[in-house]
Parts: C-alpha cells; sequence; structure tokens
C-alpha cells in the first residue's frame, strides 16, 4: 500500500505523520538513539569502575603516581600534562570536524576536504598517543614487589619519592634461565622473567639504610600514600612473592590489579571507538572528494559522521575526568 | 539560529573552542596544584575538587552537545527523548553502583589487613 506523503523535504523521515515530530531524517535520527545507546554503555563501564572505585577507596592507586611521563622529557614528573595534550587534540579534530559540516551546508565541497583531513590527521594523532600512553603504563615507570596475598609495596627514598628498583637492587648475577618449551618438558612453559629477582631487591634493600617502603592504603588526612617506618619494612618484606615490573591484566605495580584491567578495558574500548571514528570518516571524506554529497544536494552525511566523531570526544571528556582528575 | 540556515557559524565554533580549552586548562591547573582546601576536604562523600571537576565536565559535555553536535538546532522532541533519557539512565545508575560500592568498601573494608 503506496502513501503518498506530501512534503517539500526530501531529506527528512516522512515516518507516516506530516507534523514529523522529530523532525530529522531518518538516518540522523538514528545515528543520535545510537549514540545514546553507546553513551549508556561507556556509563555502564564508567559506573562499574566507580563501584570498584568505592570499594577499594583506601587504597586505590593515585593517578597522578601513574601517568607522569611525557615525550622527550626522560625522568621528569610531569603528571597530567600529557593527557591534557590528548584532550586537546581530540578536542582540536572536534573543531575541524564541525567546521567540515558548517562548510557542508553551505555547500563548500573544498572546504570540507580540507576540514575533514584536519579531522582524520587530530584523530590517527590521538590514537598514537594513546598507544604512547598504554606504552608507558604497560612498561611501568619505579618497578614493586608483590606480597603473597597480593598486595603492593613501593620504594620509596628518605624524601618520601617513588625510587627505582634498579637504583638499588644488588649486582648478583642470576642463573636463573627462562624455561622455554624447547627446553625440557615441552607442555610448560612461563612468562618473562622480571628483569630483577626478588633476593636482589631483598638484598639491595638491607644494604641502603636510606630507603623504606609504602603501602597501598591511602592516609586520609594527606591523601597520599602512607609510608612504613624502615624498622617495619622486613615484616612485609618477609611475605614478598614476587618482583613486579610494569602493568598487565594481571599484575600492576601501581597497586590494584583492577586499576589496570579497567583502565585498558575503557579507554581500549574508546580507542577503538575512535579507530572505527577514523575510519568512517576517511570513506566519507573520499566520498566528498569525489563528489558523492556534491550530486546528492547535501552534505548531511558528513553532518552523521560529524555526530559520530563529537561523541567520541564527548566521552573521552569523561573519562579524562575519571580516570585522571577525580 | 535554525537548522536549515545557509549562514556560517564559525564564529560560535571558535568561541565554543574557546570556551573549552579554558575549562580544560582550568581542571589541569587545578589538578596538577590540588589546593589543600579543595583537596583535602570533605563536601558530599568526596573533595570540593572532585565536585568541581564533575561540574566542569558537565559544562563541556553541554558544549559539546548543543554546539558541536547541534542539538541546539534539533527539535525539542528529539532533544528531549536523547538527553533525558541519558539523564535519567546514567542517574540512576551511578546513584545504585556508588551507594552498592561504597556499601561494599564498608563490608569488606575491616577484612582487609594493613
Amino acid at each position: 500500500m503506496e502513501v503518498t506523503i506530501p512534503t517539500n523535504d526530501t531529506g527528512s523521515w516522512n515516518g507516516g505523520d506530516r507534523s514529523r515530530p522529530l523532525g530529522a531524517s531518518y538516518g540522523k535520527m538514528m545515528m543520535w538513539f545510537f549514540i545514546l545507546s553507546d553513551a549508556l554503555t561507556f556509563s555502564g563501564f564508567l559506573s562499574a569502575y566507580g563501584l570498584i572505585r568505592f570499594k577499594f577507596i583506601e587504597t586505590w592507586p593515585i593517578a597522578d603516581e601513574v601517568f607522569t611521563h611525557f615525550p622527550f622529557l626522560h625522568g621528569t614528573h610531569a603528571p597530567m600534562y600529557y593527557v591534557a595534550l590528548m584532550t586537546f587534540i581530540l578536542i582540536f579534530s572536534s573543531v575541524t570536524m564541525v567546521l567540515a559540516v558548517d562548510a557542508g551546508r553551505q555547500m563548500k565541497q573544498k572546504k570540507v576536504v580540507f576540514y575533514m583531513f584536519l579531522t582524520i590527521v587530530g584523530g590517527l594523532v590521538f590514537l598514537g598517543s594513546q598507544a604512547w600512553e598504554w606504552k608507558n603504563f604497560i612498561q611501568g615507570s619505579y618497578g614493586a614487589v608483590q606480597l603473597n596475598d597480593g598486595r603492593i609495596i613501593q620504594f620509596v627514598d628518605a624524601f618520601g619519592h617513588q625510587i627505582e628498583l634498579e637504583k638499588f637492587a644488588a649486582n648478583s648475577h642470576s642463573e636463573r634461565v627462562q624455561h622455554t618449551k624447547n627446553k625440557g618438558l615441552w607442555f610448560v612453559e612461563e612468562t618473562a622473567l622480571p628483569p630483577l629477582s626478588l633476593e636482589q631487591v631483598i638484598t639491595g634493600f638491607k644494604t641502603h639504610p636510606g630507603i623504606t617502603i609504602r603501602t597501598e592504603e591511602i592516609d586520609a588526612e594527606t591523601k597520599a600514600k602512607k609510608i612504613i617506618p624502615r624498622d617495619q619494612a622486613m615484616a612485609y618484606l618477609a611475605e614478598a612473592s614476587n618482583v613486579v615490573k610494569g602493568a598487565n591484566l594481571k599484575v600492576n605495580e601501581y597497586g590494584k590489579t583492577l586499576f589496570a584491567d579497567f583502565f585498558f578495558f575503557i579507554t581500549g574500548f574508546h580507542g577503538f571507538h575512535v579507530l572505527s571514528g577514523v575510519i568512517i570518516n576517511i570513506i566519507i571524506f573520499f566520498n566528498v572528494i569525489i563528489g558523492t554529497y556534491e550530486r546528492r544536494g547535501h552534505y548531511e552525511m558528513v553532518e552523521k559522521v560529524g555526530l559520530y566523531w563529537h561523541f567520541v570526544d564527548l566521552v573521552w571528556v569523561f573519562v579524562f575526568t575519571f580516570f585522571y582528575l577525580v | 539560529m535554525t537548522a536549515h540556515a545557509h549562514t556560517s557559524h564559525t564564529k560560535l565554533i571558535w568561541k565554543v573552542f574557546i570556551i573549552l580549552s579554558v575549562i580544560t586548562i582550568v581542571e589541569v591547573v587545578l589538578g596538577i596544584a590540588k589546593p589543600d582546601i579543595l583537596h583535602l576536604t570533605q563536601l558530599l562523600g568526596t573533595s570540593p575538587l572532585n565536585l568541581l571537576f564533575i561540574l566542569l565536565t558537565l559544562v563541556k559535555a553541554y558544549y559539546i552537545t548543543w554546539f558541536f553536535m547541534h542539538m541546539a538546532d534539533e527539535k525539542k522532541n528529539l532533544r528531549r527523548a536523547v538527553v533525558w533519557t541519558a539523564v535519567f539512565l546514567i542517574c540512576y545508575l551511578v546513584a545504585l553502583l556508588l551507594i552498592e560500592g561504597a556499601y561494599l568498601h564498608e563490608v569488606l573494608g575491616s577484612l582487609t589487613r594493613w
């Protein structure tokens, strides 16, 4: 049954009612509701992070001590600068995207091409930055010791600053080699050995009187990790089980493993959105170049992909707040 | 400002960009400085600094949604269908999960030995 609805706007969704309650084309409306559902997915992840964080409120890692790297500045303590830079890159690529949408509304093909290009470059730079951030987190900065019950013990100098294990660990040569499948039992293998053995760290700790340890526990008064006096430190180290360097899904030198799990999962999921956004942007970019939307008479497709791109920026604003600021 | 006006909004876009940048810079400066009066005091179960960060984030979210995503140009019905659904469901979810998280802390906190 064919129903003809008189309409003066061919781009709009004529969903059986002449009043068109939502006043948007089918594609644009669906993009909005997809974004809504995706926003609920992300808020699910972030509130799950909130739940776990409230559960371990007294022992959660302090973001300022975790993300302290900046390119070309080795060994300096630069909290937040790098992630602020990433935020600016993404906000700026959002600006170029909205400029492309604006140019599309005025049917200026060349301008759309230029701004879409800048948006794609911005997206790729952001992805590279995120890869670098992951690399630093995975490699770690100071190293720590894990106790039998999973708690993390970090080492600090006399001023309360964290120090690297390599700075004090005893320099004994270890005969222990990694067990691989081609030596001994073929069905048994183990992960890469840590660069230092537990004996080296503990011997080094004993011979350096200036250093002590700190636990994961946060002092409510100063909001800093509690430092254990040196004379009580050996009681903790007696329970040590292994040396930890860096972070992965199973262990995290900065504290709770769940922090690493949520970090990888949420920033990874966001990064995957950025990646798919870049790919969709590239497809639309070439469509603009070959004049698809010029022939169609409107650039609504640029608007729709723009909505998705801005949503990715919107999510990052929240990830930035809850992972790095709060 | 209407959806099909073919006038350029470039000025507005740069204005929004400046607002977003200033908010981000304020957040970063506060995040690095962490003034004791905001960081070490308590307000509504957390520090005033955290509440300020969340408030600034919501302001940023408003500017991105309204001006970059052109929500301001959409019909009221679409705007309400998207924004209120998100606001209601997210508030509900966050409230439940944070209350449960605090409960878990209360129950398990005494069992953890430091």
